[in-house]
C-alpha cells in the first residue's frame, strides 16, 4: 500500500501567518496535496455527505515525497568537552532504577559511539547486570539488576593499575528482598578516549542523514528508568572516596578532582541539566523525558516536588519518548488576508490513501470577524493525539459494549509505533504517559475514522454551516496564551464535543467572560474535568498528572502528582476546587459505548426562562435519534450537582433516560464498591441539558452529552433537537442581557 | 459464581435480538466473559466506509490487524457473528442459533 501521512507546525493560523508542512511517504515517492476546507464528518449515509471545500493554494498538486523516519526515545545530552575525555584515572557513579532491565542493552552514561566503537559507557548488558564498555573491553557485575528498584552504581578506572572496579548496591526500599552489594575489579586497557558528547540513557550512533532528535545523530540502546545524580572526577576512588562522589554536597577533598556533578532537581519545569562542576558542563533533556518524579531519595516526607526538589533528582527516560519528530518540511501556507476562519486540512493522498493535516484559520490576531465563535478542543485533541490504547487493549471492548472499530490510519500506530503515545497510554516500561506533543505525524487528528473529539466536533461544524457559517474558528491553545482577551469580542462561545481538559488559565477564561456578559454553549459531556500544564516554551505540548480520582488509563505514582512544567497539583479540577459543575452546571458521571439515548423534557423546560428554547420543538422526547449510537445522549454524559458547584438558579431543561450496563458511574462516586454502579439500576446516572445565568447579562448552556453533536444533523437536520438548540444559539446571539439571576 | 453454559441459548438469542442497549444481569454476566482478555488473537472491525461498511479483523497484541473476508454492513450483524465465533471457542460447538 502507498501510504503517506504528515503534521503541521501550528495548529493556529491568522492571515498572514504560515503553516509549515512535514510529510513522510510509505512505499512511495509520490503524492498528491489540496487544501481543503472541513465541514463535517465524513460519517456515512445517516449524515451531512462528507465534502471538503477545495481552496485554491500553491501546495495544491503532485508532491515528490520520501520516507521519512522518527526518531524516538528520550535522553540528555552534554556536548562534547575535553574534560569528558579523562586522559588518566576517573570514577563516575550515579543512581539508577531500570523498569525493563531485561529488554537488552541499555545506555546509563555514554560517551560511547555504537558506530564507531570508541568512548566509554556504564551500562546495563543484555543480562541487566552493570556493564562498563570500551573499545575491546566489557566489565560486568554479572547480576542482574531488579526492576524497578534504586542501585547506586559506579565505575572507578585506575589507570596506573590498569584496572576497573564497578560497584552495584541496591538502596534499601522497606523491603525484604535478598539482595548484596556486588563490587568487581579487573585489568583493562585504557579507555579510548575520542572527543564526544556525553549521553545519559542512550549511545550515540554516529551521524545520520535522518531526522535527529539531537545533534544530528542517532541513537541506540534507550534506557528505560530513571537516572539520578550522575557524577564525574578525574580521580580513582576506592568505595568510600566514591560516598564522597556521591554525596551531596560533595565531599570537600574531591573539588580538585571533580569533572561533573549533574543535578537534575535544578530547572525540573525546563529542558536543561545543570552542572554544578568547575566546567559547567550543562546539556539539555531531549524528546521530553519524564521529570518532577521520585529520586533515589524520596522518603515520603513531601510530595511537592516543588517543596523538596533535593528528593527529586531523577529523570525517567523512556525508549518511546518523543516530543518532535524533526521532519524536514516539504511546503508551506501562508494564509491570505481574505482567507475565511474556519477548519482547514491539506489533503495528502497516493492511490491508496488518503491523509489529512488538520489546521485551524482563525481571523486576525486581536479580532473577531462574527459574533460566533467555534472553540476547537486543541488542548483535548493534543491529550489524545495517537491514542493506541483504544485498539490495541483487548479491554476496550468489555467497557465500550461492543467491538473495537478502526482503520488502517489506525494501523499506523501499530506499524509505527515511533509515532509516540498519548496520555491514555502507557511506556514500554508500564509508566504512565504524562506529555503530549502534537510535533509528530497523528492518527486521529482528522476528519475520518472513529468519531471522537475533533472528527465529532465537525458535527458541531456542520451545525454551524447549516446555520449559515457565521462563526470564527478559535483554539484553546490561543485561549490559553491570550486568556480572556481571546473570547471578549464574540456574544457566544460553542465548545467542542469533550472539552475535558483544562489550564487554570483557561478555567479563569472562561470565568470572565461568563461573568462579564458573554454567552457559553458547552456542546459535549466530560468536559472542564483534568487539570493540564502547558510546556513553558514549546507551543503544543501538554502535561497530565492523572493523580488520585478520575475515570483514568493509569494513574500518577506516589509523590508524583504535581506537573513538571508548572508545579502546579495535577489531576481532576473537582480535587481542585474547580469541579466541572462550578463553572457549567454539570460534571461527568458516567460513560457507556454502546447505544446512546434520549433527554426527556422536564417540568423546568416550562420556566419562563427558558421556555423560548422550546419554540416550535415537538414532543417529550428530545434526541431518540442520532448518527452516534442512535440517541443525544451519550458516550460520556454529565448531570448536574449541587454539592459538586451547580447553581441553585441551574434548570435542567431535559435528562436522558433509559442508558445501558455499560454506563457506569464514575470512579470518583464510588468510594466503597457497592454494585449499584451501571445505569440499569443507578439513578444518578443521566444526562442533564441545563442552563443558568451567569450575571451582567450572560448565559451557560450545557448539552452534558458527547453524542449530542451526532443528533443535530438527523434527517437533513429536520429534528427537534436541531430546532432547540437554534433556538438556544440564536437567543445566545441576541445582544439582549439575560436577566441577573441574584 | 456464573460460568458459561452452552445451554442458555435464551441468553444468546436476547443478544442476537438487541446486541447494544440494556441487558439482562445474566447476559451482562455472559458478555463479561466472553469479551474477556485472553491470549491470542481478539475480533475487531476495520472501517471500510463510515457508517456502510465493515471488514471483520484479527489483531494480536503489537500487530497489525489481519483481515479476513468477512465483510458487514451492519454493526449488530457484526456483532452476532463474533458473538457466535466466541461461543463456539468457549462451547466446543457452533451456536446452533443462526
Amino acid at each position: 500500500m502507498k501510504r503517506v501521512m504528515g503534521y503541521c507546525d501550528r495548529w493556529s493560523a491568522a492571515p498572514g501567518e504560515t503553516v509549515r508542512f512535514m510529510v513522510s511517504c510509505l512505499d512511495t515517492d509520490r503524492y498528491e496535496a489540496q487544501l481543503v476546507r472541513l465541514r463535517q464528518p465524513d460519517a456515512g449515509p445517516l449524515a451531512t455527505k462528507f465534502e471538503p471545500e477545495a481552496i485554491a493554494a500553491a501546495l495544491n498538486g503532485a508532491h515528490q515525497g520520501r520516507h521519512q523516519p522518527i526518531p524516538a526515545g528520550s535522553l540528555a545530552a552534554v556536548p562534547a568537552h575535553p574534560a569528558l575525555a579523562p586522559k588518566g584515572s576517573f570514577s563516575l557513579c550515579a543512581y539508577v532504577y531500570a523498569t525493563t532491565p531485561a529488554k537488552g542493552r541499555q545506555a546509563l552514561i555514554s560517551t560511547w559511539c555504537e558506530k564507531g566503537q570508541n568512548g566509554y559507557a556504564l551500562e546495563l548488558d543484555a543480562n541487566a547486570a552493570l556493564t562498563f564498555r570500551s573499545t575491546g573491553t566489557l566489565v560486568s557485575t554479572g547480576v542482574p539488576l531488579r526492576e524497578r528498584h534504586w542501585y547506586f552504581v559506579a565505575a572507578s578506572y585506575d589507570a596506573d593499575a590498569g584496572t576497573m572496579t564497578l560497584h552495584q548496591e541496591p538502596i534499601a526500599a522497606h523491603d525484604f528482598h535478598p539482595e548484596h552489594a556486588v563490587s568487581v575489579i579487573r585489568s583493562i586497557a585504557a579507555p579510548t578516549q575520542p572527543t564526544h558528547p556525553l549521553i545519559f540513557a542512550a549511545h550515540a550512533d554516529g551521524a545520520t542523514e535522518h531526522p535527529s532528535s539531537w545533534g544530528g545523530r542517532a541513537f541506540a540502546h534507550h534506557f528505560n528508568g530513571r537516572i539520578d545524580s550522575p557524577r564525574l572526577a578525574a580521580v580513582a576512588l576506592d568505595r568510600a572516596g566514591l560516598a564522597g562522589l556521591a554525596a551531596t554536597p560533595l565531599a570537600a577533598p574531591l573539588a580538585t578532582v571533580l569533572i561533573a556533578a549533574w543535578d537534575f532537581s535544578r530547572d525540573i519545569s525546563g529542558e536543561a541539566i545543570t552542572d554544578l562542576g568547575p566546567h559547567r558542563l550543562d546539556g539539555t533533556i531531549v524528546n521530553l523525558p519524564t521529570r518532577a518524579v521520585r529520586g533515589w531519595n524520596w522518603d515520603g516526607s513531601e510530595t511537592n516536588w516543588t517543596h523538596a526538589p533535593q528528593q527529586y533528582g531523577a529523570i525517567h527516560f523512556h525508549d518511546d519518548d518523543l516530543v518532535d519528530a524533526n521532519w524536514a518540511s516539504d511546503f508551506n501556507y501562508t494564509v491570505p488576508d481574505d482567507l475565511r476562519s474556519g477548519v482547514y486540512a491539506v489533503h495528502l493522498s497516493t492511490p491508496d490513501f488518503d491523509y489529512h493535516v488538520v489546521f485551524f484559520v482563525v481571523p486576525p490576531r486581536g479580532t473577531a470577524r462574527s459574533k460566533t465563535a467555534f472553540l476547537a478542543s486543541t488542548a483535548t485533541y493534543t491529550v489524545y493525539l495517537n491514542n493506541r490504547g483504544r485498539f490495541l487493549s483487548t479491554m476496550t471492548e468489555r467497557y465500550q459494549g461492543r467491538v473495537t472499530m478502526m482503520d488502517w490510519i489506525d494501523a499506523l500506530l501499530i506499524e509505527f509505533p515511533e509515532m509516540g503515545l498519548s496520555t491514555y497510554d502507557r511506556h514500554t516500561d508500564g509508566t504512565g504517559v504524562a506529555y503530549s506533543s502534537r510535533h509528530r505525524p497523528l492518527q486521529n487528528f482528522r476528519p475520518t475514522g472513529r468519531h471522537w473529539n475533533f472528527n465529532l466536533d465537525l458535527f458541531i461544524v456542520d451545525f454551524l454551516e447549516k446555520l449559515g457559517g457565521d462563526y470564527d474558528v478559535i483554539t484553546e491553545e490561543d485561549l490559553h496564551k491570550h486568556g480572556y482577551d481571546l473570547l471578549k469580542p464574540y456574544q457566544v462561545i460553542l465548545t467542542g464535543s469533550h472539552p475535558e481538559y483544562d489550564s487554570a488559565d483557561m478555567l479563569d477564561a472562561f470565568e470572565t467572560y461568563l461573568r462579564r456578559g458573554g454567552r457559553m454553549m458547552y456542546m459535549g459531556g466530560n468536559g472542564f474535568y483534568w487539570r493540564i500544564a502547558h510546556h513553558p516554551t514549546r507551543d503544543g505540548v501538554i502535561e497530565v498528572r492523572r493523580a488520585e480520582g478520575g475515570v483514568r488509563a493509569w494513574d500518577a505514582e506516589p509523590g508524583e502528582a504535581f506537573h513538571s512544567f508548572t508545579g502546579e497539583y495535577g489531576g481532576l479540577w473537582r480535587r481542585n476546587m474547580r469541579a466541572p459543575q462550578r463553572l457549567v452546571g454539570v460534571g461527568f458521571i458516567s460513560q457507556g459505548f454502546d447505544k446512546c439515548s434520549y433527554f426527556r423534557i422536564t417540568d423546568d423546560a416550562k420556566n419562563p426562562r427558558a421556555a423560548w428554547m422550546f419554540d416550535g420543538v415537538e414532543g417529550e422526547l428530545l434526541g431518540d435519534f442520532g448518527i452516534l449510537q442512535g440517541g443525544a445522549a451519550g458516550l460520556e454524559i454529565d448531570a448536574v450537582d449541587p454539592k459538586l458547584g451547580t447553581p441553585g438558579h441551574a434548570l435542567v431543561v431535559g435528562r436522558s433516560e433509559n442508558h445501558s450496563n455499560t454506563y457506569e458511574l464514575v470512579a470518583e462516586e464510588v468510594l466503597i464498591p457497592h454494585g449499584a454502579t451501571d445505569a440499569v439500576i443507578n439513578p444518578d446516572i443521566h444526562a442533564d441539558i441545563t442552563f443558568f445565568e451567569t450575571g451582567s447579562g450572560g448565559a451557560m448552556f450545557s448539552t452534558g452529552s458527547i453524542a449530542y453533536a451526532g443528533s443535530l444533523g438527523w434527517n437533513g437536520f429536520d429534528n427537534n433537537l436541531f430546532r432547540f438548540t437554534s433556538n438556544v444559539l440564536t437567543r445566545f446571539r441576541d445582544p439582549t442581557p439575560f436577566p441577573d439571576p441574584a | 459464581m456464573f460460568r458459561f453454559d452452552k445451554t442458555r441459548l435464551d441468553l444468546a438469542r436476547e443478544f442476537r435480538a438487541n446486541p447494544f442497549g440494556e441487558h439482562s444481569p445474566d447476559l451482562q454476566y455472559l458478555l463479561n466473559i466472553v469479551r474477556a482478555p485472553r491470549p491470542g488473537p481478539f475480533h475487531v472491525l476495520l472501517i471500510n466506509e463510515a457508517g456502510q461498511r465493515w471488514t471483520l479483523a484479527m489483531m494480536e497484541p503489537g500487530k497489525p490487524p489481519k483481515s479476513t473476508n468477512v465483510v458487514f454492513t451492519g454493526l449488530a450483524e457484526a456483532e452476532w457473528h463474533i458473538f457466535r465465533e466466541r461461543w463456539a471457542a468457549l462451547a466446543g460447538e457452533e451456536c446452533p442459533l443462526e
